[in-house]
């Protein structure tokens, strides 16, 4: 099956992507060529087969204690935001 | 020195023959000096790399000793490394200081070691080639005109241009044992759950395994040694007591039984198996029994992997929202054109490629017929691993269909290059540790030779791998001009 300029174009929406126009006749390809590629599975017979969901059986996921185990290392971690003003993190205006 | 291996130049530290700060200079003036022409490195810890040295010698001085003390390494650029840049091959964390150590990299810290520096990969370790790089493409130390694989591109082509005795590397479809085959050296993907991730940057979290490149399954055991064992701060850890692997090196491989897979050997190249049939007979001198054995859904593993991995990478990757670190675009007008910008900016062509497929495959109406087909035909293939496994103890195969390619040859065509991961693809769903050891020569490049054992057989299969390396000296070939 082949993927339309409006499909990727949604999707790219979807993935909070911008693509540029120049890109997207590219990505247009490539995408339909992966899914046809991908679309092998629809032959595989999983009658009856039950979905994997971790590579090692009996796993759980773990719990633990509801504990502080961090200390606040807002500072450090904030070095790496493009910006921030008095411990929070600036974004353009959200509501006018 | 830089020929030696690891166990050598541990015996060499402890007699006080080298010390620590003398090897690193050593490894330190080869980058320098080779790394030019092999593009193997994203950044450069010279500096920390002698103060770490100095502290190793003062430790071996004071009588301490330990396998990896003072031995210096090189880090994939995916693990978190505090206080140093991790960029993930990303324009995406270009600038990124990572605010704390993986597990991995604190436990190898804490063993002695001493990094020199992180090495390049495909971005977001996604591709075979490492040519989705954000720093440009790393070359393979045999031909500089040929990829090394990838993603641990970098990790492998310095580990086979003795730029560094051991190097990390990531393995989610086959990113450790593809490069270590096409650069020559001995590459080892454990068993998920047997290394920590926490401080790896995910990829696809069911699949990404952290390992070792070495230039013998020795030194790749002794590695192991240390990277291995239960981390609290990774969900998916397995609390399963670690073995001495080094210890497991002598076991004799007489009536252990190795299983030829079927699909594997079907339509290989003539001269791929004929280094196959080599390996083969090695085994069989070495008393080990083979037979065929058969994986019926393994050519189901290349389109299942390429729709689970890229389903949890668009999950992982949403992460990156050019709000609490890494790239933010110019003058974004609102705050989807933030994340649009940002995003669509940070990444390169091959990461928005599997964002996009994964974001497709898990969008409305279309999870049952891809997500949720691909993770039951991901049992499919694991229930063939595990009926193999009932009848031998490891299974082996090539662990890639050609030796290296061009550089530039595939990367027009996704599909081609995915078709690369073949082989390795299924160890990475199944779960199953996978080690790959240098097997000869085709046109001179060299190739590997795979074996894939079940979850926790690491023990066992390094013990194979070493077993080999005893019998011939393939591992030892150095490519012209890195000798």
């Amino acid at each position: 099956m082949s993927l339309t300029r409006q499909d990727v174009e949604k999707i790219a929406h979807l993935a909070r992507l911008s693509i540029t126009a120049q890109e997207m006749p590219v990505y247009v390809d490539s995408l339909s060529s992966i899914v046809n590629f991908v679309d092998e599975l629809s032959r595989a017979d999983t009658e009856g087969v039950l979905p994997m969901a971790h590579p090692l059986d009996g796993q759980h996921q773990r719990l633990r204690a509801d504990v502080v185990s961090e200390r606040d290392n807002h500072e450090k971690y904030q070095h790496n935001a493009p910006a921030v003003t008095a411990g929070l993190y600036v974004v353009p205006r959200v509501i006018e | 020195m830089h020929n030696l291996f690891i166990g050598e130049l541990a015996d060499r530290l402890a007699k006080r023959q080298i010390s620590s700060a003398e090897l690193t200079q050593h490894f330190l003036g080869r980058i320098e000096r080779l790394n030019p022409a092999l593009n193997a490195m994203i950044t450069l810890t010279a500096k920390q790399a002698l103060a770490d040295a100095a502290a190793a010698d003062a430790r071996l001085s004071a009588g301490e000793r330990g396998p990896l003390l003072g031995i210096p390494l090189i880090h994939k650029d995916i693990f978190c490394t505090d206080g140093v840049r991790t960029s993930c091959g990303s324009r995406m964390l270009d600038n990124f200081v990572a605010p704390y150590d993986a597990t991995v990299v604190a436990r190898l810290k804490a063993a002695g070691t001493v990094m020199l520096g992180k090495s390049n990969m495909d971005e977001f370790a996604m591709g075979s080639s490492n040519e989705t790089s954000y720093y440009g493409p790393v070359k393979n130390p045999w031909d500089t005109a040929k990829v090394p694989g990838g993603s641990s591109g970098g990790s492998a082509a310095a580990t086979a241009a003795r730029l560094t005795p051991f190097a990390t590397g990531t393995d989610t479809g086959g990113s450790i044992r593809q490069p270590a085959a096409l650069t020559g050296v001995t590459g080892l993907k454990p068993t998920y759950g047997r290394v920590s991730r926490y401080g790896m940057i995910a990829f696809a979290s069911s699949l990404d395994q952290a390992g070792v490149f070495a230039r013998s399954a020795g030194d790749a055991a002794a590695v192991l040694q240390v990277m291995a064992g239960f981390d609290p701060r990774d969900s998916t850890s397995v609390d399963v007591p670690v073995p001495d692997y080094s210890k497991a090196l002598g076991q004799p491989l007489k009536g252990m039984k190795i299983g030829l897979l079927r699909e594997f050997f079907e339509g290989l190249e003539p001269r791929n198996a004929a280094l196959l049939e080599d390996a083969l007979n090695i085994y069989t001198g070495l008393g080990a029994e083979t037979l065929q054995v058969s994986l019926p859904h393994l050519p189901l593993s290349v389109p299942t992997y390429y729709v689970v991995a890229p389903a949890e990478c668009s999950s992982n990757l949403s992460r990156f929202d050019g709000v609490r670190y890494g790239y933010r675009c110019e003058n974004p007008k609102d705050l989807m054109d933030l994340y649009k910008r940002s995003r669509g900016e940070g990444f390169g062509a091959e990461v928005k490629r599997r964002i996009m497929t994964g974001t497709y495959v898990l969008s409305a109406g279309y999870f049952d017929a891809y997500y949720l087909k691909a993770q039951k035909a991901r049992r499919l293939i694991t229930d063939d691993f595990r009926a193999a496994f009932d009848k031998v103890d490891l299974v082996i195969g090539p662990t890639t269909p050609t030796p290296a390619f061009d550089i530039g040859a595939k990367m027009n065509d996704p599909v081609l290059m995915y078709l690369n991961d073949i082989y390795t693809i299924g160890a990475n769903l199944a779960g199953l540790p996978g080690v790959s050891v240098p097997c000869g020569f085709v046109e001179g490049l060299p190739m590997g030779l795979q074996l894939i054992g079940p979850h926790f057989a690491e023990a066992k299969l390094l013990n194979a791998a070493h077993q080999y390396q005893q019998a011939t000296d393939w591992h030892t070939h150095a490519p012209r001009g890195y000798a």
